[in-house]
């Protein structure tokens, strides 16, 4: 228990070729006349891009175009608006998404930054100073992960609503936070174990305390690990929907846009206007993050994959 | 602090957030200035005001929560009324809950064995292809998406028009362009539950081709060339060198997707709300906890999923664990 850092995360930080030669895949594939597995594997691409890419060429056509004929028909009679986006980021009344989309900025930066404090300082505790009970919480921290959040719902909102907090961001942070930490600690423990206990030694003997150990010696070194269990965490949050729902309700005032979204499929379910625009202004976000740094991106995802 | 929200601008918005995230900084700077003091001094206690946080939170956000929900469950709608295992009973009897049951069954069995083995044919179909970063980049993508999102993308490929109109959806295009009669493949149950199982299939394809494409990379090009050498032939290599180095990446991958399923609620909330027969267990307890009025059933589902979890999670570990050790 003391010393596992998730096998995946190990795996995918080298997609490196292992030494010189080709490996099992490539001459299995080699083997596999490569035509026809090349054909395999531009099919399998086309079949998972088409309904994105469907819905992205939606978002830009005019609204009375895409209620008449299919998206396809956009390449033999191609019309082009802006309307949808005009529509979604500023409109007026009910169609207009950007206060969800500010709802969702403010729920996620907090809700990303907490936990990782929180959480390093705890590992840091639990990788590299000595108390009673150390062995017994941590694994207590460690088992919490098996916990779904659905069994927690309903007594956190009644606490909530007896603090007079239910339905404000201070609930959505303060749940995001909570449901963190088990994964956080024990991922953020993990990277800390593998440095070096000679450097903690070190700073120890020039009389440096464990808070000063940890801000200016820990924090920096640990840096990649934080960005990506903090990019695991942003998306978690980002596209959350049961923890809003839940705590946040719908009203314009805290929801955030997954909330937005589901709300419109409910009531206005054949707008597709809104749908398709809506859901790509919600979408960009994450996957600017993962064009940007794909490398976190991967390692955050893989290494908090069992989190739910 | 402005705790009743009601209708704030943007800026009032982010105020908000600046004075929460202040707040949050008051708070962990007092414990470490706390802790600071308490270590000049030669304190040895110093050790748990660095866990001091993390453990009020779990308390109070996961222990505290699960034991009273464990309790609720055993307690009538109302939650005046002891009723024992009757909840959990109802569960096991309702036909309405079978189906629910019946469903959760089909989305833990049958996605994660097709989203890994779509999965791993990718990953072997692009390896040391290339371009191998791009392909692998269009299958991973629907995993950054929101669930919520990829339930839009997808409903809109089921939508559905009367046959004398023109089709919007991709599939009923599809069906229409071989001469067949468009479907309401959302309604028709059971095979609706296998459209929604289509989509989580769709997001965790990509997570398994990551795992085990890097898996596979990994086995040492001794073994795959003394194989080669040997004349083995493509099958037989993937059958006798690939699938057993590769064992425990999948098992990790099919038991990580099994995880995620059981919890499946956003698609089907999104998708059909769990009419038409497509309920599965984490979308049921929301409903009778919120909707249906019945919060004592909705808490033995949510007892029922974490007992659901359990063993899973533990042999995940234990494999994940194994992985490690090769």
């Amino acid at each position: 228990m003391t010393t596992t850092t998730p096998p995946l995360d190990a795996a995918v930080a080298s997609p490196v070729k292992t030494r010189r030669g080709r490996t099992s895949g490539e001459i299995a594939k080699k083997q596999l006349s490569s035509p026809w597995a090349s054909l395999a594997a531009v099919v399998l691409a086309a079949l998972w891009t088409l309904p994105t890419f469907g819905l992205l060429v939606t978002s830009f056509r005019p609204e009375a175009d895409i209620k008449k004929s299919g998206w396809w028909t956009f390449f033999t009679n191609p019309t082009f608006s802006l309307e949808n986006y005009q529509k979604v980021l500023g409109g007026s009344g009910s169609d207009n998404l950007a206060p969800y989309f500010v709802n969702s900025l403010v729920i996620t930066i907090p809700a990303v930054l907490a936990p990782i404090l929180i959480a390093s300082l705890a590992a840091y505790a639990f990788a590299w100073m000595d108390f009673r009970g150390k062995n017994f919480l941590f694994v207590t921290v460690f088992a919490l992960q098996v916990v779904p959040i659905q069994v927690t719902l309903i007594p956190l909102l009644s606490l909530y609503v007896n603090l007079g907090i239910a339905g404000t961001y201070w609930a959505v942070w303060l749940s995001h936070t909570m449901f963190a930490l088990p994964l956080a600690v024990f991922l953020l423990h993990n990277f800390m174990r593998e440095i070096p206990g000679e450097l903690i030694e070190a700073a120890r003997m020039d009389g440096a305390g464990h808070v000063t150990i940890f801000f200016k010696l820990m924090l920096p070194m640990l840096t990649p690990a934080l960005a990506a269990f903090g990019i695991y965490q942003f998306l978690w949050v980002w596209n959350d929907l049961l923890v809003a729902l839940t705590f946040a309700g719908s009203s314009k005032a805290v929801a955030p846009m997954t909330v937005a979204l589901f709300n419109l499929t409910g009531t206005r379910g054949s707008a597709w206007q809104l749908l398709s625009s809506g859901a790509f202004v919600s979408i960009i976000v994450p996957v600017l993050v993962f064009v940007f740094l794909q490398r976190y991106f991967v390692r955050g995802l893989l290494a908090g994959s069992v989190k739910g | 602090m402005h705790l009743a929200v009601t209708n704030l601008s943007d800026s009032g918005k982010l105020l908000l957030m600046v004075e929460g995230l202040l707040a949050f900084a008051v708070v962990i700077a007092l414990i470490l200035g706390i802790a600071t003091l308490v270590e000049r001094r030669g304190g040895r206690r110093v050790a748990w005001l660095f866990v001091l946080p993390t453990l009020f939170l779990l308390l109070v956000g996961l222990i505290y929560p699960t034991l009273k929900t464990i309790q609720r469950s055993l307690y009538d709608a109302g939650g005046q009324q002891f009723i024992g295992v009757d909840n959990y009973l109802s569960i096991f009897a309702s036909s309405e809950q079978l189906v629910v049951l019946r469903n959760t069954f089909l989305w833990v069995v049958v996605t994660p064995f097709v989203a890994t083995a779509v999965g791993l044919v990718y990953a072997i179909l692009v390896d040391g292809a290339r371009g191998e970063a791009f392909a692998k980049s269009l299958i991973f993508l629907p995993m950054a998406i929101s669930f919520v999102g990829a339930s839009i993308i997808w409903k809109f490929v089921y939508e559905y028009r009367q046959a004398s109109a023109p089709q919007i959806g991709l599939l009923n295009q599809v069906l229409v362009w071989f001469g067949q009669e468009p479907q309401q493949f959302l309604i028709k149950s059971p095979m609706n539950t296998f459209f929604l199982i289509v989509v989580m299939i769709w997001i965790q394809a990509g997570f398994a081709m990551t795992i085990l494409s890097a898996s596979i990379k990994a086995i040492p090009s001794e073994i795959t060339e003394a194989a080669r050498l040997d004349g083995v032939s493509a099958m037989q290599m993937f059958r006798f060198v690939t699938l057993p180095s590769i064992r425990p990446s999948v098992v990790v991958v099919l038991t990580t997707i099994a995880i995620g399923c059981l919890k499946v609620f956003d698609i089907i909330r999104t998708m059909t709300g769990g009419s038409f027969d497509t309920s599965v267990v984490a979308n049921e307890f929301y409903s009778q906890s919120f909707s249906a009025g019945n919060p004592g059933l909705g808490a033995a589902l949510a007892v029922l999923l974490f007992v659901l979890v359990i063993p899973i999670v533990i042999y995940n570990i234990r494999q994940m664990r194994a992985s490690e050790g090769q």
